[in-house]
């Protein structure tokens, strides 16, 4: 049961007995039949009773749950041909970070998105989707060629941050996020932002400035991730699931303050349960919205985007 | 570190008959070569140590007397106020937090906007207030900042923040991440417009403001020793599990690495920001009138 969650077990454990009682059932024994739907009917109720009411930690952990589909995995699954560009021109290249050109249905668009790693040799690669200035460079550098050449820009983010280090603080972390911020925000050509898994403040919101941002129904957009903002406020990382709670970091929390456009369902359990669903829906969204945004000329879409960010944020007045 | 809280930590070991010497307001002990300094003296020195050149921390309503013409600062979004979108509580709620800010600094938000002039030159001014939930960005200081660079764009008159921030707000939560994208996404509008912003880093500026509109100024000053960063280093201890080498993150570190143009000592501040005004000013545009008339003919 490596790489489940504890409270994802219950279920697993009444899966894979229902899994092993089919195979061992011929279709001829009618106790077994009858045994198999009640198991069935037990693990639809466990299934409403775990996802039906996850606390804003628990969906955290499906954000970042081991299994969960990464970038690759959803440009693969959409069918994307995509040609991955390396470098930012300026240091290095950014494993964290990725971006490239790509053919997705009748579209050629450029793609950037944080990719996590699935063992300890590929987090080596990737750290774990925590990009350095480099990536967020590299990130610019394929933004500003697709103003260039008209094409729309699709971003997937699935980061816990940007990398608190020496050389990325050495580099202007901080500048690079902070002129990709600058710079998306007059690009004339379409951006749609995917949150697929973990939106880690600023290192989320450094590929994250779009004229739509969809969310994945489990995944999360947090100011500081919940056990950075334990330490810091409740004085003990241990109380991440109250952080959690009192920072409402949930796709619907996010709706609710506008700050994105649209939740993406995914299957019960989370992405990792029916990744190729997930993907459909994912690309069914971003073609949508794309279509929708085609219509708009370069300098509506850049005043449309300025409005958003000018409409967000919660004060009183007078 | 204000007068009370400094006698509460004073270091024992200065005798009795000493601290008899050294009536409350009076003096203050350097926290940088521990020298004790005359209050009047420090003042003088506009809050800098003689002796080492350590840089006291210091108001938004200090900065302001510092830097811009006598009796020129106009406040300016004076009515915006935090509200608790996330009715957030930890250890204390945030409308108590907020309510104890405001009775701590006279002010209701963390950054005092407003236009100035320095030496003669016209701009528009962003103070952020460290005493004020450490300088934090939520929602007032972005809609404050965004707003104030709309009006340095209409009234075609440069932009001067000066940052000192531990970050983004946590107790707004995504709204105060946001902020960042607004401020920056203001600036681009400015830096497009081609009007000049001049941003001031001092001690400390970290986190989600150093991550947007602090670092976006057409030139970057910074005061000597200042911590400036994106992760604190606290974070990059526990994250790398190594010692951070001497002197990282500080001014003279960043300049080092070319992410700062200048380091300027408190006292040349105000001198330094006319140099770069002076530059970047538009001597057509000298004649022009005032940014506060129009602004208050427009209501803003
Ligand atoms: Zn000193």
């Amino acid at each position: 049961m490596a790489g489940w969650l504890e409270f994802e077990k219950p279920l697993l454990e009444l899966e894979s007995r229902i899994d092993e009682l089919r195979s061992f059932a011929d279709g001829q024994n009618i106790d077994v039949a009858k045994e198999l739907s009640r198991l069935e009917v037990k693990a639809e109720d466990l299934r409403r009773q775990i996802y039906g009411k996850l606390t804003r930690w628990q969906v955290t952990q499906i954000a970042r749950h081991p299994r969960r589909p990464y970038t690759f995995d959803y440009l693969r699954m959409l069918g994307i041909d995509f040609v991955e560009l390396h470098g930012d021109r300026r240091f290095g290249d950014d494993g964290a970070l990725i971006g490239g050109l790509g053919f997705f249905g009748g579209r050629k668009v450029v793609i950037i998105g944080h990719q996590k790693g699935r063992d300890t040799k590929e987090n080596i690669l990737r750290n774990f989707g925590s990009a350095h200035p480099e990536g967020y460079r590299k990130a610019l550098r394929l933004m500003r060629m697709a103003a260039k050449f008209g094409r729309p820009i699709i971003s997937f983010v699935d980061t816990p941050g940007a990398w608190p280090g020496i050389g990325a603080e050495e580099r202007g972390q901080a500048e690079a996020i902070a002129r990709n911020l600058h710079e998306m925000s007059r690009l004339p050509v379409p951006i749609v932002v995917v949150i697929i898994g973990e939106g880690g403040s600023g290192g989320a919101l450094g590929i994250g400035v779009g004229d739509r941002v969809l969310m994945l129904e489990y995944s999360v957009y947090s100011v500081i991730t919940p056990e950075g903002c334990a330490s810091i406020l409740f004085r003990d990382a241990a109380r991440a699931a109250e952080a959690a709670e009192a920072m409402k970091i949930t796709a619907r929390d996010l709706q609710e303050f506008a700050v994105i456009d649209e939740i993406i369902p995914e299957p019960g359990g989370g992405a990792h349960r029916d990744p190729e669903r997930t993907a459909r829906h994912l690309g069914e969204a971003i073609e949508r919205h794309l279509t929708e945004l085609e219509e708009l000329s370069p300098a509506e879409l850049v005043r449309g985007r300025l409005e958003r960010f000018m409409s967000m944020g919660e004060y009183k007045e007078g | 570190m204000d007068q009370v809280s400094w006698l509460k930590r004073r270091k024992p070991g200065i005798k009795d008959a000493k601290r008899r010497e050294m009536p409350d307001g009076l003096w203050r002990k350097c926290e940088g070569c521990g020298e004790i300094i005359y209050h009047k003296e420090l003042e003088r020195n506009l809050w800098t140590c003689n002796k080492c050149g350590y840089h006291f921390r210091i108001s938004a309503d200090q900065y302001r007397d510092i830097l811009t013409d006598q009796g020129s600062f106009v406040e300016l979004l004076t009515a915006l106020e935090s509200k608790d979108p996330l009715g957030f509580v930890d250890s204390k709620s945030y409308a108590e937090r907020i309510s104890d800010a405001k009775k701590k600094t006279g002010r209701r938000s963390a950054v005092m906007t407003g236009s100035a002039r320095v030496d003669g030159h016209l701009a528009m001014f962003a103070i952020l207030d460290f005493r004020f939930l450490g300088g934090s960005m939520g929602s007032v200081m972005g809609e404050k900042i965004a707003r104030l660079t709309r009006m340095a764009i209409e009234e075609r008159i440069p932009l001067v923040t000066l940052s000192s921030s531990g970050g983004a707000r946590m107790q707004e939560g995504i709204l105060s991440l946001m902020q960042m994208a607004k401020t920056s996404a203001m600036l681009a509008k400015l830096h497009e417009e081609r009007l000049p912003h001049i941003a001031i880093q001092v001690h400390p500026t970290t986190g989600g403001v150093t991550a947007s509109f602090a670092s976006l100024g057409d030139v970057i000053v910074a005061e000597p020793g200042a911590l400036i960063g994106f992760a604190g280093p606290r974070v990059i201890q526990q994250t790398i599990k190594q010692d951070l080498p001497d002197g990282f993150q500080r001014s003279e570190f960043l300049l080092k690495h070319g992410m700062i143009d200048m380091i300027v000592h408190r006292k040349e501040l105000k001198s330094a920001l006319a140099k770069l005004l002076d530059f970047f000013s538009d001597d057509n545009r000298d004649s022009a009138e005032d940014a506060l008339g129009q602004a208050r003919r427009q209501g803003l």
